[in-house]
């Protein structure tokens, strides 16, 4: 367990933004947490990061406790924030630099370590350009590089593909699985994208209101609580006795299209057709996580961009 | 060991940034020099005192003006910092907020004393006339406001979350430690509810020190500045350390 949380909370003045959750995550794990913003996510990776104290509870971080030993739990991990963190004005190489040197890389180790992690996310000819001339996708590479540098056992993310474009983010799931798999280096990501956490993630937790609402792989998730959904072509349905069938929660027909929403659809496949009547055409789409979640918290995750700086602002201060 | 090489990289990357900003450095020349020319040389034209000119009487106030300016702006500049993630990355290193404080601190010190000193050597244009004993003093006492002014600004840019209240800080602590340290008048015959209130800023023992040095007119003992400006500048320092320990990371 190189992740471990007890209870831990955090309430600004009113809100509860983290409610009791309890977590363990295994080491070389890429664990998600997935949910929408303002769910509580960023609050939780603060915690974890030492950058907010828990109202309530703790967490152990690699066998340090988040509160009492943040010096040793901070050592322990490589951050990525959710907003540009790099500075500008520096080049690539020497944001590296400074971040070996605040996080105490050894001096002899330094340089060899900054070009091992440009290597790993392609920066290596754009080094000494300045951050400025970046594009958003270099810049997340880059703070991903910088998370990296003084080999942490874990890497928190919070929201590391926000705003970027589906090839950028293809690249960066690769270097993040590429890390897990082959560092072994255990992966903590927040996200409100679905495909990212079904694409990514051993295991996701859903949160919401600050509490963990269901915790198992993408896949378990969408088999148990996601319902999947038949389409079929039948000139003359037989829909009452679909109605009637137990699992089945939703029948729909119009002209001769019949959508039948129902659980543990691998299981009822067949009962279902046999009692549909004569059907020219079957499709079968299955449960996505954001059935899960809808399923869960009756509302969909909102896919829009980053959350604003004033509704950040809102949200960590509680006005 | 570790914290003195982060204190290190606090100070490189803030001398680094300023030094790629140009026109920065140029702004906070050119703003001083404005001072110089248009206010001590027009009402220059009209008053000296007692031999001295005006542009020269007022050179060692417009000196502290500059440091003094440079040095809040830079710490109240951490309000941005905060906002966009950048300072996290620097809270979540494994540093204690003392080297992060000191480390702030010394880089915006080194951003304004490189700018006082250009300033300096830009004097010698307007007739400045120095003597090594002079240059020693001024940077002596550029260095107390700088130190005492970064941390005054950094302490409550550290409490702070959004840039509301710059306008308030700009009337209520920025003018008034400018306009009421006798940077820009001589201190005999002031009003006694002026006396006051200029005698209890700190930054007059600093000019009266500069002015001291340079052009040999004061109104306190030299050592009666330096007492006054180090326990400025010690209290200042005090006050920045406590309000980054109790500073917020988000």
């Amino acid at each position: 367990m190189i992740i471990k949380t007890e209870g831990i909370t955090k309430a600004f003045k009113s809100l509860v933004a983290v409610d009791h959750v309890d977590l363990s995550i295994d080491e070389g794990e890429i664990f998600g947490l997935l949910g929408p913003n303002g769910a509580g996510k960023t609050t939780l990776l603060s915690m974890l990061a030492t950058l907010l104290r828990p109202t309530e509870g703790t967490a152990m971080i690699n066998g340090f406790d988040v509160i009492k030993q943040p010096g040793h739990v901070r050592r322990s991990i490589g951050m990525v924030f959710q907003a540009p963190s790099s500075d500008d004005l520096l080049t690539g190489w020497e944001n590296l630099y400074l971040h070996a040197l605040m996080f105490g890389v050894p001096a002899e180790v330094r340089r060899e370590r900054i070009d091992e992690v440009l290597t790993l996310v392609d920066l290596k000819d754009r080094a000494n350009d300045r951050v400025k001339t970046y594009s958003g996708g270099m810049r997340r590479r880059l703070e991903l590089a910088r998370g990296l540098l003084h080999k942490p056992k874990i890497l928190l993310l919070d929201e590391p593909t926000l705003g970027l474009d589906p090839q950028t983010r293809e690249h960066i799931w690769e270097y993040i699985e590429r890390l897990a798999r082959e560092g072994r280096v255990t992966i903590l990501i927040t996200t409100h994208y679905m495909e990212e956490a079904d694409r990514l993630c051993d295991r996701v937790a859903v949160i919401d209101h600050g509490k963990i609402i269901a915790l198992d792989s993408p896949a378990n998730l969408k088999m148990q609580i996601g319902k999947s959904m038949i389409k079929a072509k039948v000139k003359e349905p037989n829909l009452e006795k679909i109605r009637a069938l137990p699992y089945v929660s939703k029948v729909e027909a119009k002209d001769g299209d019949v959508s039948i929403v129902l659980s543990e659809v691998g299981a009822h496949i067949q009962e279902v057709l046999c009692n549909l009547g004569d059907a020219s055409f079957v499709e079968l789409r299955e449960p996505t996580l954001n059935d899960v979640f809808l399923q869960l918290t009756g509302k969909e995750i909102r896919a829009e961009g980053a959350e604003s700086l004033e509704e950040r602002y809102t949200r960590a201060t509680g006005k | 060991m570790s914290e003195l090489t982060g204190l290190y990289a606090l100070w490189y990357r803030e001398v680094k940034v300023f030094l790629r900003e140009r026109s920065r450095i140029i702004s906070s020349v050119v703003n001083p020099l404005i001072w110089l020319v248009a206010f001590g040389g027009g009402l220059g034209s009209a008053i000296s005192f007692g031999g001295t000119g005006y542009q020269t009487f007022i050179f060692p106030g417009v000196l502290m003006m500059t440091v003094l300016f440079t040095s809040i702006f830079f710490g109240l500049y951490i309000v941005w910092d905060k906002k966009l993630d950048f300072f996290k990355e620097v809270m979540v290193a494994p540093l204690s907020r003392t080297t992060l404080f000191v480390g702030k601190m010394l880089g915006g010190c080194t951003d304004a004393l490189i700018q006082g000193s250009i300033l300096l050597v830009l004097g010698i244009f307007f007739g400045i006339q120095y003597t090594v004993y002079a240059v020693v003093i001024l940077v002596l006492f550029l260095l107390f406001v700088a130190i005492g002014i970064t941390s005054i600004g950094l302490a409550i840019g550290s409490q702070m979350s959004s840039f509301e209240g710059f306008g308030l800080i700009q009337s209520f602590v920025v003018m008034p430690l400018f306009f009421l340290s006798g940077a820009l008048y001589p201190l005999s015959g002031l009003p006694d509810w002026l006396m006051i209130v200029v005698r209890a800023n700190p930054l007059t023992y600093i000019v009266d020190g500069m002015r001291g040095a340079l052009l040999g007119i004061y109104n306190f003992p030299l050592v009666e500045d330096v007492v006054v400006s180090l326990a400025f500048v010690a209290v200042m320092v005090g006050v920045g350390t406590l309000a980054f320990k109790r500073m917020s990371a988000t």
